[in-house]
């Protein structure tokens, strides 16, 4: 089984029951009030039967013989019950709401909690949509479900045995009739669940696809503006909306059904009843008295009946939207803390990478590794630039580092423990990133900033911006409080990546990993961050992805990735003399020289 | 403070005229959601009348059964008890099958009307400018799509199932009460007074309480949107704690919303059981004394208790409805919202079109500010001619791409004007505009979806023919070949599946596909190695020749391709020639020439 694959969509079909009992550990503190909940909420039920109770005396007794008398304490207990089933359902309302929305913060938490733990490969393949429908909607169907439809669906059916009791107790003939009517509800209730349940997962998957294009749509809205496809993006949304529209019919349409024979059966068996009662009435084998508390009693049954339909359709969402999101929180993750963590005890930095392979969980099994035994060894102090063309691998070796990925063979260590013996939090302050697209989150700069080091002082700020060249930050209308915009996108691209770069100096690790830092820079800043940077260089080892000459200049030595391999490693000047392919990836002189003689000769 | 568009959204405590004002815009929403389906809406109404009133039949024709056909039984006639039977038979029948068809046609009007909504929101997000949108965020439009539209479908589903049942019961009800006897009917009436107290109550304390929860929810949205969006940071620089801090505050503060508003639920619910009961005594009262006395017939008053009861009954549910009602009434003020924003960059009233356009693109004393105390671009006069090529070259935050917004019309000039063959851009009609100019931006955004797709979108009829044709002509089709699935392999979200220049290569194919008289470049060579960098600059020099082009570039070796450049700092273009008369030059490109060509080595 592969470790993590896209969403599932129909899940293996495993009973309703078991799925919703995988809720329990989340309802477990609530369900002392729930149990209370329910004893009040069949409390209320069994007071709303007894009322017709009162009536059959009443009708059998005072009333035939007419003591006007008689009616004044028969009013006194239907009003004093009213008043007993009130205050049941007030506090059965009481007693089991607020846990309904505890049990959905809990999951919601834990939900939002193990998204951030699932490693990158996870989030590769989970569209966005789908985990936020998870997160949003099917929780909250399961909050209404566990503080409403859990209680109203167990006291409702024991309502219903209880009434039947009532009317057994009234006439058995009447009562075994009712029952015997009620028999295809039953039968339909199966019928129903399968019908139902497959539909119900489907139209929440689609929602959450729907979400997806929403997202897209939004994130991507500058693409769809520079080629003016609002009305095409529209287009696709729409399809997809109206695939959802259909589903949601569909429901409909089955819940219909089930409305059907709810309506129906009662119906059915109300004119029955009615012929039989009145004939037995006749026939003197039962009162009037009985007749009218059969009726009243039935009817109070009519609204426990018919909602099964809706409780029955509540309780199916809830099952889905429970397989949902158990299938995020079942996800494996692999990249996990080890059960008995190393330390490093006293960071240098030394960065060695041991015959690392790696290959991405989709790559055809005739392609090689796409990292594919990678030597590479990194003294303290030292940095190395990572030279290679588009698509050799450079980013997915600097994820490997600090364990994005794993490495899928070989190893990685830093000071000489594996990567895999530490523990995360602790690798990842020992080694920090700044990617190739900067990620910054729309805080304020200094919380973009201090990310890595949230308990950093004014003067480490200061020194990482200084170093990153982004004095500019200073002036941003609020200065060092500027909110930057979701992804910092109301900054230039330039700027954007020199926070991103003081983000990771700011962090002070032992290992700096930086992907194409200053791709984005022009020539005079790219110097003056080169500058400063080598001063933090000096002795901080750095694993530097370059693609231009001019980042290579900070580096040491530079190893040059081509095939999956490192298949030289040397100084700058060294490789450029010795290697034919290291001339082709970073070389452009030659090349350039030679166009521009042409055109000032032509 | 004002309360149009998403101003003041956040708020709960409105003042009672912006409450009005923001009621009125959900209400002229709701209306013209409803509108086109008037006729639909005309015969679910129809058939729900009918099924009510089969259904309100019912404790009518018991109580004529016992007090017509039990006696009648007793003298041997069975007429009585005949027709009264078949009649609930009847009035069952019609009354379940036409509640059946009635719950599809409501999911069909609710479905419809979602729809509807959905497409709104989505378009006029669409049209909304780029400021709006960095702004308010992805995350608060996601929420208004996701979890504000879900309450409004939940009030679809079944409130309004309940609202219209329920109140044609209680109608139908009290009418049947009053025919059978008028003074329980008089009683009934009476217990509305309570009722509609009890229902003022609930609305206005809910109402402030469901905006929270509107509120919350959305906030709550916005935090998990970024974090996942921001995965890779968040790990690398180990915020998962502090982010399990902050959202789980969030969730709690939706959880304290919405317990909120659960708790006056609780309050509203028990309340109308106790008005439905003690309703119910007083009528077995009234009616108990008269049948003892003398006057009233048994099953008058059995009759009247089951109505009494059973116009409680939907009672219940109307108030679950209420409950709905109120929530997506909440719903629908946000998205109204969102939906009255009128566009910073509107289009065109009465759009000029231009079929063929030249290429030539001119600013006229145009001066541009994102934040109005804050000018990028000072007043200033460019002219491109038709079929130009042009770098665009300076430092870092000088103001390149955002001279590149202003000319594909991501933002309006707060001055003056900018014309592509002498049409202001404001006049121009969108469609042409877009066909005319695109932009490849500096961010390169792939959508997930395959690569075709994610090129495709420069031209969405392309046949696969053109696809490859332009991935081959940027040098980005001896990469896809070699992907799993080749054009067909999905890129995952935001293209995460493929390396940095990669995606650049194909946001390259995507503009080049779409063909454009005025092509702008913004940096959209920088993840690319040397090698395809040249590749790309090889096939520019055909792809430009008789089109305007913009290039930002700090790699300076694209200028090589230049017919002009442009020096930009501070906002302001201080240098403007041809390349070879800059570098000849002292200025500050041959400067910056002179460090490039020394960076080179
Ligand atoms: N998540 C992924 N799943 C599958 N394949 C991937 C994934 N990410 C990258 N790849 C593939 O792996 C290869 C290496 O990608 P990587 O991003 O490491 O390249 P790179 O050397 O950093 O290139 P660039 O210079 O363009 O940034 C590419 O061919 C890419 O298509
Ligand atoms: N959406 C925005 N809202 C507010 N200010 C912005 C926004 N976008 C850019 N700016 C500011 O405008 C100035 C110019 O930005 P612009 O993106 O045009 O620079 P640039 O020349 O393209 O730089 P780079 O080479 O780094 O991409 C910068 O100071 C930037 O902070
Ligand atoms: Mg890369
Ligand atoms: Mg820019």
């Amino acid at each position: 089984m592969p470790e993590i694959s896209t969403p599932p969509r129909a899940s293996k079909r495993a009973s309703t029951f078991a799925s919703i009992r995988r809720l329990y550990p989340y309802m477990k503190p609530a369900m002392p009030r729930i149990y209370l909940g329910t004893v009040t909420a069949l409390a209320a039920g069994v007071v709303a039967l007894l009322i017709p109770q009162v009536l059959r005396g009443l009708v059998d007794g005072p009333l035939q013989s007419g003591d006007a008398q008689q009616i004044w304490p028969a009013f006194a207990i239907v009003l004093g019950l009213g008043i007993v089933e009130a205050v049941m359902v007030y506090l059965r309302r009481m007693l089991v709401l607020t846990p309904g929305t505890h049990v959905e913060a809990r999951m919601r938490n834990a939900l939002y909690e193990k998204l951030q733990v699932l490693p990158v490969s996870f989030h590769d393949r989970w569209p966005s949509g789908q985990l936020l429908s998870r997160a949003v909607s099917d929780l909250n169907l399961i909050r209404r479900w566990v503080s409403f439809g859990l209680v109203l669906l167990v006291v409702n059916v024991l309502t219903i045995v209880v009434g039947f009791v009532f009317l057994l107790n009234i006439s058995w003939v009447l009562g075994v009739l009712f029952m015997v009517c009620s028999i295809p509800l039953w039968i339909y209730g199966f019928v129903f669940e399968n019908k139902y349940s497959t539909v119900a997962r489907r139209s929440q998957d689609q929602a959450g696809d729907l979400a997806t294009t929403v997202e897209e749509s939004v994130h991507g809205i500058r693409v769809l503006k520079a080629f003016g496809r609002g009305k095409h993006a529209l287009n696709n949304f729409a399809n997809q909306a109206d695939v959802l529209r259909g589903t949601e019919i569909e429901k409909a349409r089955a819940i219909a059904g089930i409305w059907l024979w709810l309506l129906l059966v009662p119906d059915v068996t109300f004119a029955l009843c009615l012929l039989g009662g009145v004939w037995l009435a006749v026939d003197g084998q039962i009162s009037v008295g009985d007749l009218v508390a059969f009726f009243a009693t039935a009817t109070v049954l009519r609204f426990p009946v018919e909602s099964i339909g809706f409780l029955l359709s509540m309780t199916f969402d809830t099952r889905t939207a429970t397989d949902r999101f158990f299938e995020v929180i079942d996800s494996r993750n692999s990249i996990v803390d080890p059960v008995e963590p190393l330390t490093v005890a006293d960071p240098r930095g030394r960065l060695v990478l041991h015959d690392v392979h790696f290959r991405y969980q989709d790559s055809p099994a005739h392609v090689p590794d796409l990292v594919n035994g990678v030597d590479l060894a990194i003294e303290p102090g030292e940095t190395m630039a990572l030279v290679g063309l588009t698509g050799s691998g450079k980013s997915t070796i600097t994820a490997l580092t600090t364990r994005l990925y794993d490495v899928t063979g070989g190893s990685i260590t830093v000071d000489g423990v594996d990567v895999r013996e530490l523990r995360l939090t602790e690798l990842r302050s020992l080694i920090a990133m700044a990617f190739e697209d900067a990620t910054l989150f729309s805080a304020s700069v200094r919380d973009n900033v201090l990310l890595g080091r949230p308990d950093g002082t004014e003067a480490d700020l200061a020194e990482a911006i200084d170093i990153a060249q982004a004095s500019f930050v200073y002036d941003l209308p609020e200065g060092l409080d500027t909110r930057v915009g979701e992804e910092g996108l109301s900054l230039s691209g330039g700027q954007r990546q020199r926070l991103a770069l003081a983000r990771a100096v700011a962090a002070k690790p032992s290992v700096l990993v930086l992907d194409d830092p200053l791709s984005a820079l022009d020539v005079d800043t790219e110097a003056l961050v080169e500058a400063a940077l080598r001063r933090v260089l000096a002795s901080t080892t750095a694993l530097i992805v370059a693609h231009r000459p001019s980042t290579v200049m900070l580096a040491d030595r530079v190893a040059l990735l081509q095939d999956g391999r490192v298949t030289a490693i040397g100084t700058h000047s060294e490789l450029l003399e010795s290697s034919e392919h290291y001339r082709f990836v970073i070389s452009s002189l030659e090349d350039e020289e030679q166009r521009e003689r042409e055109e000032v000769g032509s | 403070m004002s309360v149009s568009g998403v101003e003041g959204e956040e708020r709960s405590d409105f003042s009672a005229a912006e409450s009005k004002q923001i009621r009125q815009r959900s209400l002229r929403l709701l209306g013209s959601l409803v509108r086109p389906l008037r006729a639909r809406v005309i015969l679910t109404m129809t058939v729900v009348i009918v099924s009510t009133a089969a259904q309100v039949a019912g404790p009518a024709l018991i109580a004529f059964g016992i007090d017509r056909g039990l006696p009648a039984l007793v003298d041997r006639d069975w007429v009585p008890l005949a027709f009264a039977v078949a009649a609930y038979l009847v009035s069952g029948v019609v009354g379940a099958t036409l509640i059946a068809w009635y719950t599809v046609l409501t999911a069909r009007i609710s479905q419809a009307i979602l729809f509807d909504l959905r497409k709104r929101v989505f378009l006029h997000t669409q049209r909304l400018s780029l400021e709006f949108h960095e702004n308010y965020t992805s995350g608060r439009i996601i929420a208004r799509q996701t979890s504000d539209l879900d309450a409004i479908r939940e009030l679809l589903d079944s409130g309004i199932n309940q609202l219209v049942q329920g109140a044609l019961y209680m109608l139908f009800i009290a009418i049947a009460m009053f025919s059978l006897d008028w003074v329980s009917g008089l009683v009934l009436f009476g217990a509305l007074v309570p009722l509609a107290i009890l229902t003022r109550w609930f609305q206005k304390r809910s109402q402030k309480s469901f905006r929270e929860t509107r509120t919350a929810s959305a906030q709550l949205i916005v935090q998990f949107v970024e974090t996942m969006t921001g995965i890779r940071a968040v790990k690398a620089f180990r915020k998962e704690k502090r982010n399990e801090m902050e959202f789980g505050g969030l969730v709690e503060s939706y959880r304290v919303s919405n317990s909120r508003v659960i708790q006056l639920f609780a309050i509203f619910d028990p309340g109308l059981v106790l008005i439905g009961n003690v309703t119910l005594a007083v009528i077995l009262l009234v009616g108990g004394l008269r049948v003892a006395g003398d006057g009233l017939a048994i099953g008058v008053l059995l009759a009247t208790l089951l109505y009494t009861r059973q116009f409680f009954a939907p009672a219940q549910e109307m108030a679950m409805f209420y409950n709905s009602y109120q929530s997506a009434a909440a719903a629908l003020e946000k998205i109204s919202g969102v939906l009255e924003e009128l566009p910073g960059v509107p289009d065109p009233t009465t759009p000029i079109d231009l079929f063929q356009a030249q290429g030539r693109v001119s600013f006229d004393d145009v001066e541009f500010a994102y934040k109005a105390d804050r000018v990028i671009l000072p007043r200033f006069d460019l002219e491109l001619p038709a079929g130009q090529t042009i770098a665009l070259v300076g430092s870092t935050g000088a103001g390149k791409s955002t001279l590149a917004k202003l000319i594909s019309r991501f933002y309006d000039p707060s001055h003056g004007t900018i014309s592509l063959d002498g049409i202001d851009l404001r006049q121009l009609h969108p469609k042409d505009l877009r066909r005319a100019i695109v932009m490849v931006t500096q961010e390169a955004y792939l959508f997930s979806g395959t690569v075709a797709d994610n090129i495709a979108l420069g031209k969405p009829d392309a046949t696969r023919d053109e696809i490859v044709r332009a991935a081959q002509a940027v040098g980005a089709h001896e990469f896809i070949e070699l992907l799993p699935g080749g054009y067909d392999t999905e890129v995952n979200k935001r293209g995460g599946r493929v390396s940095a220049g990669q995606r650049q290569l194909l946001s390259f194919a995507r503009a080049f596909i779409a063909d454009p008289v005025v092509l702008i470049l913004d940096e959209a060579t920088a993840s690319l190695d040397i090698p395809s960098e040249r590749l790309v600059q090889e096939g520019l020099q055909t792809l430009l020749a008789d089109r305007t082009a913009i290039i930002i570039a700090h790699r300076l070796s694209t200028v090589a391709i230049a017919d002009r450049v442009l020096v930009m700092e501070h906002g302001i273009i201080v240098e403007d020639g041809t390349p070879r008369d800059l570098i000849a030059g002292t200025g500050r490109f041959a400067q910056l020439h002179a460090a490039w060509r020394e960076s080179l080595v």
